[in-house]
């Protein structure tokens, strides 16, 4: 039984469609990463559940609840936006107050509750600072007090870790966690970043042109990628699909006799390229040093080819000729060749 | 060398030419003399007292007074909700009517004042301190426009769709969050407006009438009889006003970022 269900959710912009007939069924205390680049839909999504945009056709329903044309103010979500939309002349404890001040609580209810809140985000000494005053991290850990006071069913993050530096972002990667965990919350994140997805979520729900492309776990998505822009998107560089048995390349097919069933491309991680050695010949046309590795990219009668190979190794210069080979058993097969 | 001199000496004659009147009128308001004149003639606070004994001063004074306040009111009753949906709704027609709203300010006074008076306040039987009071919100409106628009640009929407998710209505959300955010604009427009209504003389000239008058147009009046310095002790009464308002503006508001 699905906690929060979208039914062919249908949204426009005026007469631009932004998502269509859009299906996703989303389990109590599961954290859900909505993945994709921009323009793909996925923050007019978040925007729909959270009742900020009006529904074309289809249905949402939340804990068995039909709220497809419940205003946003009666809808029992939370939303952390990206710019964080903190209320800028109120201070961090009234930020915090302001959704249980309108329910009518108030005195020491209302505070043991907030100030609970706030600590719960390692705020306390900052709750009578205002807010224009604070560091982006900081202001995003009251946002998501605000948010968390609540009690939503779902809480909804868009783009959460964007806006913040490297060190912070891990800290908060934590902390979300750490809080999704504690409170067994259902939670919803936007990002377009993989890395971030992979991380995170419970189950990634990959999105392109307003319609789904794949849902899976963190492992299915970035191993078994189900199309080519999956592919593309979680790093396999190199990919080719398959036509008649064959490699479809820049020159001539390619033939892979021991091709799975099924499968309408193959996809290659810089990883999985054997260099050095094998059935094809390329010139690198660029190299680049990350450490422990090296990355080359080659020109090659096939079309580009990226590969990586341990950095210990001796680096060849631009415009020498390396042989290479895509062995199938490396290679991710895709169902989809776009 | 020339150069070095030129530059302040410049400044300086544009500074006379903009303060000398203004230097002028407030010397004469301490002259012991009976007329009008300049270099005053001894010191007395006699004219600056005389002017708060003349009925018909006090009457327009209150005219003003109240064209001033009720009229910018009206305007930012009017404005405030017009600079909202302007800057938040994709509105059909939205540049007609910020180009309209507009136009008071760049149409002369006295086709305004003329056009009012002939086409709607005669025709109409319109009573005189309505016309005024009409008059007066539709020429500080452009002001309240502008200046809560300028505010409400800086003004993130997403915080109101953030107190919307947290329970508040869409008007709750306008009252708590928008307003308290805008209130430094609306303020500034206010005093603009005010400012504005109060210095208002070719409109309010047309539509004057037998017993209501506005300050600057009883001044006018006045100056036509009596020709003592009275009248630039008011003047210089007003000026400090204004002065002293624009100053706490600024002082608290930073009301030059809006204007």
């Amino acid at each position: 039984m699905s906690f929060l269900r979208l039914d062919g959710l249908t949204l426009a912009y005026g007469k631009t469609p932004a998502v269509e007939g859009l299906n996703l069924d989303i389990h109590r205390g599961e954290l859900i990463a909505l993945l994709g680049p921009s323009g793909c839909g996925k923050t007019t999504t978040m925007r729909a559940i959270a009742g900020l945009m009006p529904v074309r056709a289809g249905q949402i329903t939340l804990d068995g609840r039909d709220i497809t044309r419940v205003a946003a103010n009666r809808r029992e979500v939370g939303l952390v936006f990206q710019s964080y939309a903190l209320f800028p002349h109120l201070t961090v404890f009234e930020n915090v107050a302001f959704g249980l001040r309108l329910k009518g609580m108030s005195g020491k209810a209302l505070e043991d509750k907030v100030m609970a809140a706030i600590a719960s985000v390692g705020l306390t000494p900052f709750a009578q600072r205002k807010t224009p005053d604070m560091s982006g991290g900081q202001q995003q850990r009251v946002a998501l007090a605000r948010s968390m006071v609540m009690e939503p069913k779902v809480l909804m993050l868009d783009e959460p870790l964007s806006n913040l530096d490297a060190r912070l972002r891990l800290e908060m990667r934590t902390e979300l966690q750490r809080v999704q965990k504690k409170t067994g919350l259902t939670m919803i994140f936007v990002t377009h970043d993989q890395i971030e997805a992979l991380a995170l979520a419970d189950r990634i729900v990959v999105m392109r042109n307003g319609a789904i492309e794949q849902i899976g776990t963190p492992e299915d998505i970035y191993n078994r990628p189900e199309s080519a822009f999956v592919a593309d998107f979680v790093g396999f560089e190199t990919i080719f699909a398959l036509k008649d048995g064959a490699m479809v390349t820049k020159g001539e097919p390619v033939p892979v006799p021991d091709a799975p069933a099924g499968a309408a491309a193959l996809a290659w991680r810089p990883r999985a390229v054997t260099f050095g050695e094998g059935r094809f010949e390329g010139t690198v046309l660029s190299s680049s040093f990350a450490g422990s590795a090296r990355e080359y990219l080659l020109d090659t009668p096939l079309g580009p080819v990226k590969a990586e190979v341990d950095a210990a190794l001796p680096a060849h210069d631009l415009g020498a000729t390396v042989r290479f080979d895509l062995p199938v058993a490396t290679a991710a097969a895709l169902r989809r060749a776009e | 060398m020339t150069r070095n001199i030129l530059a302040p000496l410049t400044l300086g004659l544009v500074l006379l030419f903009l303060i000398g009147p203004f230097i002028i009128i407030v010397a004469a308001s301490f002259s012991a003399g009976e007329t009008l004149a300049f270099p005053p003639q001894g010191f007395s606070f006699k004219w600056i007292a005389k002017v708060f004994t003349v009925e018909s001063f006090r009457q327009s004074f209150g005219t003003s007074l109240f064209l001033a306040i009720g009229g910018t009111l009206a305007a930012l009753i009017l404005g405030i909700p017009a600079a909202y949906a302007m800057s938040r709704y994709r509105l059909p027609g939205a540049e007609t009517v910020r180009f309209m709203v507009s136009l008071p300010i760049v149409v002369p006074g006295i086709v305004v004042g003329l056009a009012l008076l002939r086409y709607f306040v005669i025709p109409a039987g319109v009573p005189i301190l309505l016309a005024l009071f009409l008059a007066h919100t539709a020429l500080i409106l452009p002001y309240a426009v502008r200046v809560v628009s300028a505010s409400l640009a800086n003004l993130r929407s997403d915080m109101e769709e953030a107190a919307v998710i947290l329970g508040a209505s869409r008007i709750g959300a306008f009252v708590r969050v928008v307003l308290p955010n805008i209130r430094g604009g609306i303020l500034a427009a206010f005093i603009l407006g005010f400012v504005t209504s109060f210095n208002q003389v070719p409109v309010s000239l047309f539509l004057s009438g037998p017993g209501v008058r506005t300050l600057p147009i009883d001044m006018l009046g006045y100056m036509e009889i009596v020709f003592d310095p009275s009248i630039a002790a008011l003047s210089s009464l007003l000026a400090f006003l204004s002065i002293g308002i624009v100053l706490l503006a600024e002082r608290f508001l930073g009301f030059s970022r809006y204007v």
